[in-house]
């Protein structure tokens, strides 16, 4: 029987290996795999590149990943916040590197690596800065930038119910890049508040299939970003 | 001084020409405040990048769901009938030309539609893009409200853009505290005066020419 269950977070991110790039799902707080990132900053891993569309807010999460020194770059679509103070700080000090990819583009590049397609054309950065070397191509009488597909080793994604084969759901905006960041990690790692047994998703309702992912870790109770911060929270 | 519109009243006057039944997609700052102004009889429905359509007010502090914010990272509500859907779902939406407007803030707008409202450009500022690119290459209208000159009493409305660019000719009109103002081929053109205000302050607060309603 198939059963991706892994029984804690530290087990989960045990052989994520220096240097690999992890996208780590979540947009802003809602979606953080916060039990997953922090269980990565306990295991102690660096020079990561780091997939997210931030960069983590206050010091736990993601921004206590990077503020441990383990993220070598950040490729995301938005780097600041009103509380995002450990990314801002670094990069002014040269300390960490950034690739700026638009919204869509991130989302759509990580989709594409997903279903195997190296690239495509859109006419999002056309006549910006963003678009400066990328090659540029007419369709339809209208330029477009070619963009390549965005690939990572491994996927911190937090959902809301899962069974043990892998299959999904997510409850509402938290949903965000967790599947398409699913599809497009050779490894995907997934923290689910509530592990049922096979059968008890309804195939209908099923919005990853398990066929893209790896392993399951139950958190029932997870902890929220913005919890942690109201209540001053710093990790480690 | 002129009378000019207020911040609720440029809002207001930007929902009258969003058509019933259109998705629309609001920028922060001002733009968010054009859904408290949906004119009788009409419905818009919301989108956010982050995976919503259907986006309803916020919700009472004591009735947060963490797991329900919008794009500005905000706490909001879905209203019945709204749907949930994954990032590149939600950009298909903008990218595949889906929704109807977006209304947006600005730095600078040009005269040939050219926006900029994502960075300064300053050597040290933190680049920071979002979705800002996406909706300007993708939905159909580009609406843009803004002040019609900065603090410093420059104008925002210019030939060209100082500000790296957003996107090349897309906005198509915008409304200040001064004026409508059409994008036209002819450059800018002013639909509609706020009361109070002449032409004359209008075209001495332009940073480029502007022709006056026909």
């Amino acid at each position: 029987m198939i059963d991706k269950q892994v029984l804690s977070v530290s087990e989960a991110v045990a052989d994520i290996p220096e240097g690999a790039t992890v996208m780590v799902g979540g947009f802003g707080a809602s979606g953080s795999p916060i039990e997953l990132l922090h269980a990565l900053i306990d295991q102690g891993v660096k020079n990561l590149t780091v997939i997210n569309n931030n960069t983590g807010n206050g010091e736990v999460g993601l921004a206590a990943l990077i503020g441990n020194g383990q993220v070598r770059k950040m490729i995301c679509s938005f780097p600041r916040s009103s509380q995002s103070k450990v990314f801002p700080q670094l990069y002014k000090e040269g300390k960490i590197e950034l690739e700026l990819v638009p919204q869509g583009t991130l989302a759509e590049r990580i989709r594409a690596a997903g279903a195997g397609i190296p690239a495509f054309y859109t006419p999002t950065t056309v006549g910006t800065v963003l678009a400066e070397g990328k090659e540029v191509r007419e369709f339809d009488g209208r330029d477009h930038v070619m963009e390549p597909w965005l690939k990572a080793d491994y996927a911190l994604i937090k959902c809301e119910v899962a069974d043990p084969l892998g299959n999904l759901t997510y409850n509402k905006t938290a949903r965000n890049f967790g599947p398409i960041m699913c599809m497009a990690a050779t490894t995907t790692i997934v923290q689910t508040k509530k592990l049922v047994a096979r059968g008890e998703i309804d195939p209908e309702h099923v919005i990853t299939p398990g066929i893209f992912v790896n392993r399951i870790v139950e958190v029932p109770d997870p902890v929220h970003e913005d919890t942690l911060i109201a209540a001053g929270r710093r990790f480690p | 001084m002129s009378a000019g519109w207020t911040r609720e009243q440029m809002a207001a006057r930007a929902a009258q020409d969003i058509p019933d039944g259109a998705c629309v997609n609001l920028g922060i700052g001002i733009p968010e405040l054009v859904a408290g102004f949906v004119p009788e009889g009409r419905e818009f429905i919301y989108h956010t990048e982050n995976g919503l359509l259907g986006m309803g007010p916020p919700p009472a502090e004591n009735e947060r769901d963490l797991d329900l914010m919008n794009a500005g990272k905000k706490y909001v509500t879905a209203v019945p009938g709204a749907a949930y859907f994954h990032h590149a779902d939600s950009f298909s939406m903008i990218r595949g030309g889906h929704i109807d407007v977006c209304v947006l803030g600005t730095m600078q707008v040009a005269a040939n539609g050219d926006i900029a409202n994502w960075s300064t450009g300053a050597p040290g500022a933190i680049p920071a893009v979002g979705g800002a690119m996406d909706l300007v290459q993708g939905v159909k209208r580009i609406y843009v409200i803004t002040q019609h000159t900065t603090r410093n009493g420059d104008p925002k409305l210019v030939e060209r853009c100082s500000y790296p660019l957003t996107g090349p000719g897309v906005v198509s009109r915008i409304y200040t505290d001064l004026a409508v103002v059409d994008v036209t081929d002819d450059g800018f053109r002013v639909v509609e005066l706020a009361p109070g205000v002449d032409f004359e302050e209008v075209k001495n607060k332009t940073g480029a020419s502007i022709l006056p309603s026909d």
